[in-house]
């Protein structure tokens, strides 16, 4: 190793003391507050209404119909956790909330996304930027590649903010270092001037929280926002988005299969299967009495230490073909229920309670004559 | 950085002496002299102008007598020109070749870039698929044949440009555009192909996703990292655009350097060869400087050192 590659190393050494460091100080400070995470009071305030969205894009193999009829709403102050395997339209119901879908081979069928009485899908590009990164932001999955390689995190983090407000350089600049300090990151003045790369992902991620919020927006969509960083990091960034939704009362949304993230900050809790919302509602209705039969294949795909082994379940075969996606359940070929009308028309909505819907033809009188 | 700076001017020093040498062994082991066409003369005259040139001595003498010119920046009389130095030849020839050469890389390097921008930016689109069908003709294209395509057109048939020499802006419309097609082709493909891998990165969607205008998401986003690949080719462009000014000087009648060097070479004139190949080297090798230390500034993660306690 030359001193150079050494340098490097004391450096990505240094980082993660600092990561490390920040999560001691974390949990020092939880402990002297008696901290305990309570159940939030959610307000009745709508933020966000998703209506019957409907979206395509174009391939040389035809069209797919990424979603296929989704809805849902968001409420001020709360995390909304949408969950679901690779392909069922997490990051699609994500991109078109944050009018980020190319238009084409993108192309919003039908639905409408409701924000502050405006509806998005019908927004011209110039209005889209009078909302995006203002009103809502997004975190993106790889803080490793989220940020500019070439330019300083001082001039990522202002920019959006000089753009929507005008603002001025110093004032912008203290802005940027208001938020630096917000996310955690300590020295913030002689961290602006550097970039990314001598940063960590932890730092980074940190970094893109920061960018995210510097305009105060009233909806946070975060995608996948704890994938890529290993396990230690993951919790302080979960702590950090807590925090957060503390200080500002920011509405999130959090795209993820982990549900162990899901466990940890979630309110509520929306479950997608091949384009659609099968089951939606609160986090400990969902995890203590899920309805729909996916929704339990989905926790019972989760290891657990006190399982053995073999109880282990997976959800055996794949998901539909999105190219020609069934009439019916979706999930009818996989489900261990499947019923004749299942393959052929798609259930109604059924509430279980005030604040728990599901779409499973199990939920239907008629159903419990033939499992009976 | 004075470090780095020091370190490459001793690696360019050592860079023109291989050139030098290996240019003077070349030029000596052709057969024929400067005074094979002058077959009049008495052998006294000649044996006199070989002592005069220093012809008459053995070559190692010559080398080291070439050598020593090199580091005093005198090369002597032209051979063919009696009345001219080497360094007059080069004081009048160079400025004229230097204009040529940067006005070219500047047109190549601007319009190849905008268009490489644009095509990517329309991907699959109409202005994509024109611009790279031009980049295509423009890459295939021999300058040469481009410049005579040019002067018979648009000077000779159309009659709106001057069809040669170098007297006025006008004058350097042609032979500028005929140098800087194949070039500005290229760069347009790289740019093209690099911007677009750009475009599909996170950090152009976190771009997007801050609600910055397109105008600053293109050029303060996506082309700092898209120009990496051309800056790396402009080296080696470089050299092509200086060895095309010889050409094309030569069909356009530019009274540039070009004209001497293809001249000396027939004529054997050995100073006007060896001067004009040290300067034209030293010239190119400053040139790559340059354009190495571009990348430290394009991307900061690129050192062109490592730090001053370490080396």
């Amino acid at each position: 190793m030359n001193e150079h590659q050494l340098d490097n190393a004391n450096e990505l050494i240094r980082n993660r003391q600092e990561d490390v460091l920040l999560a001691e100080r974390q949990g020092e400070s939880d402990k002297k507050q008696g901290k305990k995470r309570k159940r939030k009071v959610v307000s009745t305030e709508k933020v966000l209404t998703v209506e019957n969205l409907h979206v395509s894009f174009t391939t040389f193999g035809g069209e797919v119909q990424a979603l296929r009829g989704v809805s849902f709403e968001l409420y001020k102050g709360e995390t909304l956790a949408i969950v679901g395997e690779s392909g069922c339209g997490k990051s699609v119901t994500a991109n078109t909330i944050m009018g980020l879908i190319p238009q084409p081979p993108g192309k919003i069928k039908n639905g409408k996304v409701l924000f502050k009485g405006k509806n998005l899908t019908k927004l011209s590009k110039a209005g889209l930027r009078k909302i995006q990164g203002v009103d809502i932001s997004m975190i993106f999955q790889d803080p490793m590649t989220a940020l500019n390689p070439t330019l300083q995190i001082g001039e990522q983090l202002t920019e959006g903010y000089r753009t929507h407000h005008k603002a001025s350089k110093a004032d912008a600049r203290k802005k940027a270092i208001e938020m630096l300090e917000l996310v955690g990151i300590p020295n913030p003045q002689e961290r602006l001037k550097q970039y990314p790369h001598q940063f960590s992902g932890g730092m980074r991620q940190r970094i893109v929280i920061a960018i995210a919020l510097i305009c105060e927006p009233e909806l946070l969509i975060a995608d996948e926002p704890t994938t890529a960083l290993d396990v230690t990091i993951q919790a302080q960034i979960l702590e950090l988005f807590d925090e957060i939704q503390e200080k500002t009362g920011v509405s999130i949304i959090l795209i993820t299969h982990d549900l162990g993230v899901v466990a940890k900050i979630a309110d509520r809790i929306a479950v997608m299967y091949a384009g659609k919302v099968i089951e939606i509602g609160e986090k400990r209705e969902i995890f203590y009495t899920p309805q729909h039969p996916y929704t339990k294949g989905l926790l019972n795909s989760v290891p657990r230490l006190d399982l053995k082994e073999e109880e282990l379940q997976p959800i055996e075969g794949t998901p539909p073909d999105l190219f020609s996606p069934p009439e019916g359940c979706p999930f009818t070929a996989r489900c261990p229920f499947a019923m004749d009308v299942c393959d052929r028309v798609y259930p109604e909505t059924t509430q279980i309670s005030a604040d728990h819907a599901v779409n499973c033809w199990l939920q239907d009188e008629r159903a419990k004559l033939v499992f009976a | 950085m004075a470090v780095y700076i020091v370190k490459r001017f001793f690696m360019m020093i050592a860079t023109i002496l291989i050139i030098a040498t290996l240019t003077f062994f070349l030029m000596h082991s052709i057969p024929g002299s400067p005074f094979d066409e002058e077959r009049t003369s008495n052998p006294t005259i000649q044996a006199n102008l070989e002592k005069f040139y220093k012809l008459d001595q053995p070559v190692t003498v010559q080398y080291v007598h070439y050598l020593k010119s090199i580091a005093t920046f005198d090369f002597g009389p032209s051979i063919k020109k009696p009345n001219e130095s080497v360094n007059s030849l080069l004081a009048r020839g160079f400025p004229i070749s230097f204009e040529l050469g940067m006005i070219t890389i500047l047109v190549a390097v601007v319009s190849g870039i905008i268009l490489g921008t644009f095509a990517a930016l329309r991907h699959n689109g109409i202005i994509d698929y024109m611009a790279m069908a031009f980049a295509v003709v423009g890459i295939s294209v021999p300058n040469f044949v481009l410049a005579t395509l040019l002067i018979q057109q648009v000077a000779v048939t159309w009659q709106w440009l001057p069809p040669a020499t170098w007297s006025s802006p006008l004058h350097m419309i042609l032979p500028t555009l005929a140098l800087a097609t194949g070039p500005m082709a290229i760069i347009a493909r790289l740019t093209r192909a690099s911007m677009l891998e750009v475009l599909t990165q996170d950090y152009m969607k976190m771009a997007r996703a801050k609600g910055l205008t397109p105008f600053r998401i293109v050029v303060r986003h996506a082309l700092r990292n898209a120009l990496m690949p051309v800056v790396t080719i402009m080296g080696t462009m470089l050299a092509g655009i200086l060895t095309g000014t010889f050409v094309i000087e030569k069909i356009f009648a530019i009274p540039g350097m070009g004209k001497y060097f293809v001249e000396s070479i027939n004529n054997r004139d050995y100073p006007v060869i060896m001067g004009s190949t040290v300067f034209y080297s030293a010239f190119l090798v400053f040139m790559l400087f340059l354009v190495d230390s571009v990348y430290g500034f394009l991307d900061p993660r690129i050192k062109l050192h490592r730090k001053d306690g370490d080396v």
